[in-house]
């Protein structure tokens, strides 16, 4: 669209047409899409003449999914109604256990970054079967919090909330892209455009967390608070406890961070949901009751990280 | 990385208020004030006050003289006027603006130190003359810009951070204004804004000499046990003799109320302090009683907060010397200058 492609939609392909061997044009049905009781889309013609649309070249761009017609149906291994196999979620273990999928055979179309997760999950599954354990226990992750704070107004990472809309990519000249094939169309971020595009980083790995005993209630982080996350109040019933906040906290899927033992009876609520991560709230906390701390998350894995730890054991 | 400003992303679901700001459009710099500073709670509340009265920024003007309070008005009411004057001189510098201009919102922020010691004739003679304004003291009985010594609003007996105990008698601003004829007296505490953004609303519309002793915890210097202006300690002996809610008349405000006498007082623009009295024989409209009831609770070690006077009817500086009502700044060459005839007339008179 950004190369000024028109897409015309609810048009299915009826016809090619065809002069003395030379590709014309193409003739399209038009159709309207109607849902039936349970949900599923379906394209139903208008009866509207065919809509002809002049080209001199097609090219067909149909999804793929995968399909196992070359497995005997009758090895043990057992299907589910779209034709995947069976699996155990966590361990991708088959019905039959000594079969482990992963990637689009898994469950159904995913993307590169998913096939990789289900290669090292399965890849911990199958070490654990060969040792005879039970693939259903998994190894947990490696988890860290570590405080970021430098001094009293520095963190060791970028803290500064940019104001910038998303900086867009590059594209080429749709007049020279249009005309050449091999040429590019998405030029890439330059060194300026990209530092600009990466300082929107809204640093969500870097967690504000609270400590209670330490806190003196002096309303520093309230007052600071760009977003008014921050609330200090009585506790309550969380429906009713979201309405009354500084703003109310409407993204009932977001937990609410609650935090009791404050000397005046009170509890500390932050609503997550707007937090800018700018840590603004710890550098005002005059005793340190609000740290800055990065988490790191480390999915277990079947190759040794170069520190002698056991591999698919500890992380 | 480090000193950044406060981002100017704000909560999608922020207010505005009858002039279509929000309550970010009243802030200004950003603090540099000791991180936990009660003076910033203080901003905070005055932040909030402005924006529930919807005043219009450029009709306020802020003046202070020396001192950790004395700096804060550069943190709030970013786009008002503004005057940071000498050491103890705010109240004088507030005057005489005062009667250059009365149609202004007049905001006097000063502290233990300005106004207790070296500001203290200043502070008296501004009050006794029914300056109309607002004046805050930010009150943390210290010294914090020098270190932490005592100040003269230090209670006897207190204790400084490095161990000394305070000898001397402490000076009662509220008190003071009470005895020196301030017709709006209040006494609120920075960690309390649900009681203090109402104090500040009702004097800011009200329409004489408003006195405002808010105690405001020193993180650094005065906030450690044997302390008697530390966070624990005021809230332990805090005794609030009413909660406060200031009405103004364009909208009905229904505010849940628990158990106790409520008591409108409607102030001469037509402002209602709506009082919940918390102490069933209190009476803040009257002076003497008020007067007698701080002593007595004093001596029993507490310290008093809330509405402790309020004359709904006051008269101020202008009143009483008779001045012109248009600002000196609109007056024209013919009412500055208004000839030797004019002249002569008024010598004449003094003959």
């Amino acid at each position: 669209m950004a190369e000024g492609i028109p897409i015309l939609n609810f048009l299915v392909p009826k016809e090619v047409l065809h002069e003395d061997g030379r590709l014309t044009g193409m003739l399209f049905d038009k159709v309207r899409a109607e849902y039936d009781a349970r949900g599923r889309r379906q394209l139903v013609p208008t009866g509207e003449e065919p809509v002809h649309i002049e080209c001199d070249d097609i090219l067909v761009a149909i999804g793929q999914e995968n399909s196992f017609p070359w497995i005997e149906r009758d090895i043990g291994l057992e299907f589910d109604r779209w034709g995947l196999p069976k699996l155990d979620e966590a361990s991708f273990q088959s019905s039959i256990p000594n079969v482990f999928f992963g990637g689009d055979a898994a469950f159904g179309p995913k993307n590169i970054i998913w096939a990789v997760a289900h290669g090292h999950e399965a890849a911990v599954s199958i070490d654990r079967f060969c040792r005879g354990e039970d693939v259903t226990q998994r190894p947990p992750p490696l988890v860290v919090m570590s405080g970021q704070k430098m001094g009293i107004h520095e963190w060791s990472y970028d803290n500064g909330v940019s104001l910038d809309l998303r900086y867009k990519v590059p594209h080429r000249d749709p007049s020279v892209s249009l005309r050449d094939i091999k040429a590019e169309v998405e030029l890439g971020f330059d060194r300026e455009l990209g530092f600009k595009e990466a300082q929107r980083c809204l640093n969500c790995d870097v967690q504000t967390v609270f400590t209670t005993s330490l806190c003196i209630e002096c309303d520093a982080c309230v007052d600071i608070c760009p977003v008014d996350c921050i609330t200090f109040t009585e506790n309550g019933e969380e429906g009713e406890l979201r309405q009354r906040l500084k703003a109310p906290a409407e993204n009932l899927t977001q937990d609410l961070y609650v935090m009791d033992g404050l000397k005046t009876g009170r509890v500390m609520v932050k609503d997550e949901d707007v937090c800018l991560h700018c840590g603004m709230c710890a550098e005002r906390c005059p005793t340190g009751a609000w740290d800055m701390q990065k988490f790191l998350l480390e999915s277990a894995k079947t190759y040794l990280n170069g520190n002698g730890g056991h591999a698919c054991r500890s992380r | 990385m480090s000193f950044l400003p406060k981002p100017k992303l704000h909560h999608p679901k922020l207010p505005t208020n009858a002039l279509g700001f929000t309550r970010r459009d009243y802030e200004g710099a950003i603090s540099t004030l000791c991180a936990g500073c009660g003076h910033d709670s203080i901003s905070a509340a005055i932040i909030q006050a402005c924006f529930d009265l919807d005043i219009e920024p450029h009709r306020v003007a802020k003046m202070s003289g020396i001192g950790c309070s004395s700096k804060t008005p550069d943190y709030f009411l970013g786009a008002s006027h503004g005057f940071n004057s000498v050491h103890g001189r705010m109240p004088s510098v507030l005057t005489g603006a005062n009667l250059a201009n009365r149609e202004l919102i007049y905001l006097g922020v000063s502290g233990d130190g300005d106004s207790a010691s070296i500001g203290l004739g200043q502070f008296a003679h501004s009050l006794r003359r029914g300056v109309n304004m607002t004046y805050i003291v930010e009150n943390n009985g210290v010294y914090g810009l020098t270190k932490g010594q005592f100040s003269a609003t230090s209670d006897k007996g207190s204790k400084a951070k490095k161990g000394t105990i305070n000898a001397d008698e402490p000076i009662d601003l509220v008190g003071m204004a009470l005895q020196l004829g301030a017709t709006y007296v209040g006494r609120g505490f920075s960690g309390d804004k649900d009681q203090l953004v109402p104090l500040i609303k009702g004097a800011i519309r009200h329409g004489g000499a408003a006195f405002i002793d808010c105690i405001s915890p020193c993180v650094a210097f005065n906030n450690h046990e044997g302390s008697t202006k530390s966070y624990d300690f005021v809230r332990e002996h805090n005794e609030a003799v009413n909660r406060l809610d200031v009405i103004l008349g364009r909208a009905p405000i229904t505010t849940a109320y628990g158990p106790g006498e409520l008591r409108d007082v409607v102030q001469h623009d037509g402002s209602v302090l709506r009082l919940r009295k918390l102490h069933s024989d209190y009476d803040p409209t009257d002076r003497v009683a008020a007067m007698n009831y701080l002593q007595e609770r004093k001596a029993a070690g507490e310290i008093v907060t809330g509405l402790l006077y309020v004359d709904p009817e006051p008269s101020d500086l202008h009143a009483s010397q008779n001045t012109v009502a248009l600002p000196l700044n609109r007056l024209d060459d013919a009412a500055l200058c208004p000839g030797a005839a004019a002249l002569a007339r008024v010598n004449a008179g003094l003959r």
